[in-house]
């Protein structure tokens, strides 16, 4: 390291320097004083010494002491005031250059005592004919603002700047976007840069003519701006399209988020979205021959446009492509792309490269690429056998960190595709030995266990695990002790004796509480009742989704809003990461305006709430496993309480048995614990039942906004009934698909009871009987009340209108979406299965209505990140009429204020499972547009 | 906005830094030389690391990591620009962007830093404006310096900051008014082990260095500009008459500058100028492996391919090799397993080879990778994309500037997976 002192006799030298007469041994001395600052010396005992050579009309001289001066002066603040006048007088200056150094300078000296003296030059600076003037003070009103926050509010100086982007010196107009945008980072809530289509209009044509670092300014400004139709976003894209071709891979890539923004708002069948989506492609080609560090960057960002609008770069996977000497973060970040544009059409040229990969020398992007080509066979269903005979290619390449890398996605590819690639098991046990990382040896285990009828020695590969139990990580005896479990179930004659060695090894010698009690159920499971314990343990998997390695949509939605941003690149909302930032506003897309169809759409609300329905991929696997959990329902009449009946799965299952009896079993007075009965069951066990309560805040938001969308869409009002909203009835299951049964409903709440009323048809040859119905675990609990009232059979072709009363409190477990209910329907013929989603607003209960210093105290309490907003269009109504319509639906209006012509309406609801909802509803007489500004979540 | 910079060098040490805003403490660099340290080669630094208060924005020239602080939110692509605008800078200023010419320059790269940033936000960063205010130190300069106490400093206000042509400064005169256009090109490609190609594109560039007095207004048009749909232009050029005519309309910078750069992407095809043969092998249980190497010109359009360089990285178990080459110079570091074939000119009558014997580590197995054979060549006087200019006038000025134009190709990317 250096020496950061600088010793006394150096400093008594450059002190009489300093002093000196004559000019030139002075400027001389500053240079040496200021070279010896930059590597980190200390020579702020010279302050009153350099000060002194201030007053010079040497231009260099000055700009060397004012380099000084900034860097000490917060050290030294008694003697910077010495400065002052200097200051004050160049600011006066006949020069330009003079007065905005002065200005500038001035700024940068971040004591307080000073910055009272800076207010009136600053003023005139602001006012100067000269446009480099008045540049260099926009910025400093930013540097004074950072120092004292309240004096430039005080002084007026945030309107000054407001008027400077209407300047016409297009530099100025950028410098003051630039500081306002500072500026209202630490002040969330201001609308400092409150646009409009005048003041876009003038930013749209100072972004032609400024710098480049003024077009990024610019442009992230533009981004923030909400477009009020669809025309004017695209007379936005079309000014900001010419962007793309800069050079400058910061303006280019700020340009994209503005475009992939606004574009939201077009209609896809116009003429012109097609064209923009041709021309945003190569411009993210090109951002990928920069230098590395740029390409991550825009590597990191065209992650997230993929997975958005993967038509961009559906041809372009080939730019994609790992070249050998590019850094490893660039690697890794182009093998995710490729797998994410992986389909039918180019899985060949893919897989040939991902094998190429797999022989590199970096042993990380070796595994990584492994694994991708394990995702692609998830992915691309066709493409499946292939990517699985490139898998034994590797591993008969005995590299073993390979090998052991291919036999884990192996192990996800059986997921996917049971039953189909068992014919590999073989070259898979053949590695047996070579396995030394738990995670593949654990994904080895599970596949004999799951495959135990067809290996004849499966028993004896077992054993041979079960020597060193002990020794193996948590993980892998997991997986022994259920895959020997699935052994015994399947060949019970044999390995009795195995069985038995696992548990006592597990149970008895074992101090690890998950392996314990796992150990203990199947114990139990298998002493009581080997059947049920051969439907838990060998109950059929869900399969495995393809998209479970995608970005959650709403999430990605806010991260586009954020391209180019760190945001970007850590693919987290700003909330989550950026210091300070406690009101940073959630940034969402623009909803779609079709022009003129909005007055009758009934789901206005839905789409202003925030989710593009129709694009958005959706993570919930096939229906298929939906239903395949719902097939072990028990159909017997339902109970409402006790214990919730033992429904599908096994994760279910060793659930019920601990909550049974075990604990007393366990003999501790441990909470019980949850347990995964699976390979990866444990997580979605944690999320899906224990955590329940604790988890829905949050993720409420999202299907909230679209459910309280509906309740608040008041559009139209004739015809309504007075009461309660009831969305009308929709069929939901089809006769086609339950031989002849057809039913539709809806939901309502009638004297503080859910009530879902069905519609029953029968469409079928013969006469039903027998009806009973029964519902999956849900989010918020629903449960029959009584069982299902249909007394005299159902002839054909006749309709009967049944009403089922609701309790909220059954068994709950997280949905998606969040009000999704999966029922079964028996009678005479069969049992059939379907799903409908209910409307928040019957929840919402009587006793809604919260104290207002409650509301008031609950209001702030509340964090930032349960907070969403929304618009609903076309409302006709007036705020109380709103209030009097919305507290028919308990919604309960606590306080209304008036501001500016604008009523707020403060609102609380109260959910049935004690989740409180606090909502500002704001009113503007004579705009048929609601904003519902706040809408804040908590539990009591 | 960016708070800091600290220049580190390749053995860790922090030899410059700059504060904009208040001081950070050089201590938040130990996150970056923790992720050096974890780091197996020095390009391998992640450009973007978080730290508790701050995040830290890097990139690497010349064997000196440019370590920017920023705060805030602040998008990373901006300091990245900024950061190489800041390399490009000291380059053309000092000649070279060494630690040495830094550390000789220490002042004039502190007036530098800013004058390129205030408070965090870009300010001047054209090198025409920048040299306006700073003058760049010269040998000569020096000298007169010391005799007569004049300064590096200009006097003047930088009036480019002020017009709308912020790149161009007012006044420039000329004794010879020259315009001077390069054409390069420069190929990146993936050869599979076969010889066919999975990816190939054209990184291209228009540089110009124009000295010319006054306000000339050029045009330069282009014989097939249809070639160019993917481009990024110098802020001087027009884009409106781009995009209707096809012309390239500017008032150009004073001095060097990058008019255009330019992309023909890998579905254009694209013709691959060498081909490559090879045969390397290595035999189980023997500790001998046969390297054969043969270059020949592919699709060159009757230009000669030179100035070619072969290298190659060999599996660690390679000791030495033993090879005979056809032409030119070969080494090999037996450290760092660098094969290195300086080829020179293809001459397609007698095609360049390099054949022999690599020995490996007795009794080790035979090594799992595939070296990959990295090449670099140049053919002047083509672009191989065909792009041709066509004209180029100039406007505004009466006098008859002299204008050249000059093609070349050059090997990007360039690699044959064996």
């Amino acid at each position: 390291m250096l020496c950061f002192h600088v010793c006394a006799g150096e400093i008594f030298e450059l002190k009489a320097e300093l002093n000196s007469d004559k000019k030139e041994k002075k400027k001389e001395a500053v240079k040496k004083v200021i070279a010896s600052m930059t590597v980190g010396k200390d020579v702020s005992a010279l302050f009153p010494d350099v000060v002194n050579c201030m007053q010079t009309d040497n231009l260099e001289l000055k700009k060397l002491v004012y380099l000084y001066l900034m860097n000490y002066a917060k050290s030294q603040p008694d003697m910077a005031i010495m400065a002052v006048n200097t200051f004050v007088k160049d600011c006066e200056d006949p020069n330009p250059l003079i007065r905005a150094l002065a200005v500038r300078t001035m700024g940068c000296i971040r004591v307080d005592k000073i910055t009272e003296y800076l207010c009136e030059p600053l003023r005139k600076c602001l006012k100067d004919e000269d446009p480099y003037v008045r540049k260099t003070a926009a910025v400093c009103v930013a540097k004074l603002h950072d120092i004292n926050a309240q004096l430039v509010e005080d002084q007026g100086f945030l309107d000054t700047l407001k008027d400077l982007i209407s300047d016409s010196n297009p530099m100025v107009v950028a410098n003051a976007v630039a500081a306002l945008s500072e500026i209202a980072e630490s002040h969330p809530n201001s609308n400092l840069l409150d646009l409009n289509p005048q003041s876009i209009n003038k930013l749209l044509t100072a972004l032609n003519e400024c710098t480049e670092w003024g077009q990024i300014f610019i442009l992230d400004c533009l981004a923030n701006y909400a477009p009020r139709d669809d025309r004017e976003s695209q007379s936005i894209c079309e000014r900001v399209t010419p962007r793309l071709s800069h050079a400058n891979s910061a303006v280019v890539l700020s340009a994209v988020k503005v475009l992939m923004k606004f574009m939201e708002m077009l209609p896809k069948d116009l003429d012109y979205y097609g064209t923009l989506l041709k021309k945003l492609a190569p411009p993210l080609v090109t951002l990928l021959s920069a230098e590395p560090e740029l390409q991550y960057v825009a590597l990191r960002n065209i992650n997230l446009i993929v997975q958005k609008r993967p038509e961009i770069l559906k041809h372009e996977m080939k730019v994609f492509f790992v070249k050998y000497n590019d850094p490893i973060y660039v690697k890794l970040e182009k093998l995710d792309i490729m797998i994410r544009l992986a389909s039918q059409a180019n899985i060949a040229q893919v897989l040939a490269e991902l094998k190429e990969y797999a022989t590199e020398v970096d042993v990380d992007f070796v595994r990584k690429a492994v694994r991708a080509i394990g995702r692609c066979a998830i992915k691309v269903e066709q493409s499946a056998e292939r990517c699985v005979s490139t898998l034994l290619d590797l591993i008969q390449t005995k590299v073993n960190y390979v090998v052991q890398e291919a036999i884990v996605v192996i192990k996800d590819i059986f997921r996917k595709y049971p039953n189909k690639y068992e014919s590999v098991i073989a070259t898979l046990c053949e590695n047996l030995d070579s396995l030394d990382e738990p995670e593949a040896r654990a994904a080895m285990i599970w596949i004999v266990g799951e495959y135990a009828e067809r290996i004849d020695n499966a028993d004896e590969l077992l054993e041979s695990f079960l020597e060193g139990f002990h020794d193996e990580s948590t993980q892998v005896q997991l997986q022994l002790l259920t895959a020997i479990v699935k052994l015994f179930l399947k060949k019970p004659t044999e390995t009795q004796e195995l069985v038995q060695q696992v548990l006592s090894l597990a149970t008895q010698d074992s101090d690890n509480p998950d392996l314990r009690d796992r150990g203990y159920i199947y114990w139990r499971l298998l002493s009581t009742d080997p059947v049920a314990a051969k439907e838990v343990v060998l109950a059929e998997k869900p399969l495995i989704s393809e998209e479970t390695d995608l970005i959650e949509p709403t999430l990605l939605e806010e991260l586009i809003c954020h391209i180019g941003t760190l945001a970007s690149v850590y693919h987290k909302p700003p909330s989550a990461f950026v210091e300070g930032s406690r009101g940073v506003m959630h940034k969402r897309l623009p909803a779609r305006t079709g022009s003129g169809e909005s007055t009758e759409s009934p789901d206005v609300g839905t789409i202003a709430g925030g989710s593009g329905t129709e694009t958005a991929p959706s993570i919930i696997p096939s229906q298929g496993d939906l239903l395949g959990d719902l097939l072990n329902l028990d159909l017997a009449p339902p109970t409402t309480t006790g214990p919730p009946p033992p429904t599908s799965g096994m994760q279910m299952g060793g659930m019920d048995l601990l909550g049974g009896g075990l604990d007393s079993l366990v003999g501790s007075p441990m909470p019980p614990r949850h347990l995964g009965g699976d390979i990866g069951g444990s997580a979605a066990m944690g999320a899906g039942f224990g955590a329940v309560p604790a988890v829905m805040p949050a993720s409420l938001n999202a299907p909230m906004g679209g459910g309280l969308g509906d309740l608040f869409d008041l559009g139209g009002g004739v015809g309504m009934p007075l009461g309660a909203y009831i969305p009308p009835k929709t069929v939901w299951l089809p006769a086609m698909k339950a031989k002849g049964l057809e039913i539709s409903g809806t939901f309502a709440r009638r004297a503080g009871v859910i009530q879902m009323e069905l519609t029953l048809t029968n469409k079928a040859m013969s006469v039903m009987t027998d009806f009973a119905i029964q519902f999956n675990r849900n989010s918020f609990g629903l449960a029959p009340a009584g069982p299902l009232q249909v007394l005299s059979p159902l002839s054909p072709n006749q309709t009967i209108e049944v009403s089922l009363p609701l309790s909220t409190v059954g068994p709950v477990m997280k949905m998606e979406p969040l009000n999704n209910l999966q029922v079964a329907v028996k009678n005479n013929i069969d049992v059939f299965y379907f799903s409908c989603q209910y409307p928040i607003s019957m929840l919402f209960v009587e006793d809604g209505k919260m104290e207002r210093q409650v509301f008031l105290a609950t209001w702030k309490d509340i964090p930032n990140e349960n907070e969403s907003q929304f618009q609903i269009k076309d409302c006709h109504l007036n705020s109380d009429a709103a209030s009097n319509k919305l507290q028919a639906s308990n919604i309960f209006t606590i306080a209304k204020r008036t501001v500016e012509g604008q009523d707020m309406l403060y609102m609380s609801i109260k959910l049935s499972n004690g989740i409180w909802v606090l909502a500002e509803l704001r009113v503007q007489t004579g705009n048929p547009n609601y904003t519902v500004r706040k809408e804040r979540i908590r539990i009591t | 906005m960016i708070h800091s910079l600290f220049l580190v060098n390749s053995s860790g040490d922090i030899f410059l830094e700059k504060h904009w805003k208040s001081v950070v403490s050089r201590s938040v660099c130990d996150y970056f030389f923790e992720a050096q340290e974890r780091a197996s080669e020095p390009e391998n630094v992640p450009p973007v690391i978080p730290t508790p208060h701050h995040y830290l924005i890097s990139v690497l020239r010349h064997r000196i990591y440019f370590v920017a602080v920023i705060q805030s939110e602040v998008p990373p692509l901006f300091v990245i620009e900024f950061l190489h605008r800041v390399v490009d800078t000291f380059q053309d200023y000092f000649g070279v962007c060494t630690e040495a010419a830094i550390k000789d320059n220490v002042v004039v790269v502190y007036e530098l830093l800013e004058e390129m940033l205030d408070n965090g936000f870009p300010l001047a960063t054209e090198s025409n404006i920048l040299k306006e205010l700073i003058k760049p130190p010269t040998i000569l300069r020096t000298v007169v310096n010391t005799i007569t106490g004049s300064t590096n400093v200009g006097e003047q206000l930088p009036t480019g900051q002020l017009s709308v042509v912020p790149w161009r400064r007012t006044g420039v005169k000329y004794t010879n008014n020259e315009a001077y256009f390069d054409v390069v090109e420069e190929i990146d490609a993936i050869i599979d082990k076969s010889g066919s190609t999975i990816t190939a594109e054209i990184q291209g560039v228009i540089d110009a260095c124009v000295k010319l007095t006054g306000m000339p207004d050029l045009t330069l048009s282009f014989m097939n500009p249809r070639l160019l749909d993917d481009v990024s232009f110098h802020p001087c050029v027009r884009f409106k008459r781009w995009e209707a005519e096809r012309i390239l309309s500017f008032i150009p910078p004073d001095g060097n500058f990058r008019l255009l750069s330019y992309h023909v992407s890998s579905q254009n095809l694209v013709a691959i100028p060498v081909y490559v043969k090879h045969n390397i092998t290595f035999r189980e249980g023997s500790s001998q492996g046969r390297f054969e190497l043969t270059l020949g010109p592919k699709q060159t359009m009757g230009k000669g391919v030179e100035a070619v360089l072969v290298n190659s990285q060999l599996p660690r178990g390679v000791l030495n090799t033993n090879l005979n080459p056809s032409q030119g110079t070969y080494t090999f570091d037996p450290v760092t397993k660098l094969l290195t074939w300086d080829v020179g000119k293809i001459n397609p009558q007698k095609l360049p080879s390099l054949k022999g014997s690599m020995s490996l580590q007795a009794g080790a197995s035979k090594p799992d990778e595939n070296p990959t054979i990295n090449i670099q060549f140049k053919i002047q006087q083509s672009a191989l994309s065909g792009l041709k200019v066509n004209r180029l006038d100039m406007y505004g000025e009466k006098y008859k500037p002299f204008k050249g134009i000059k093609y070349m190709t050059k090997a990007g990317k360039f690699q044959v997976r064996t």
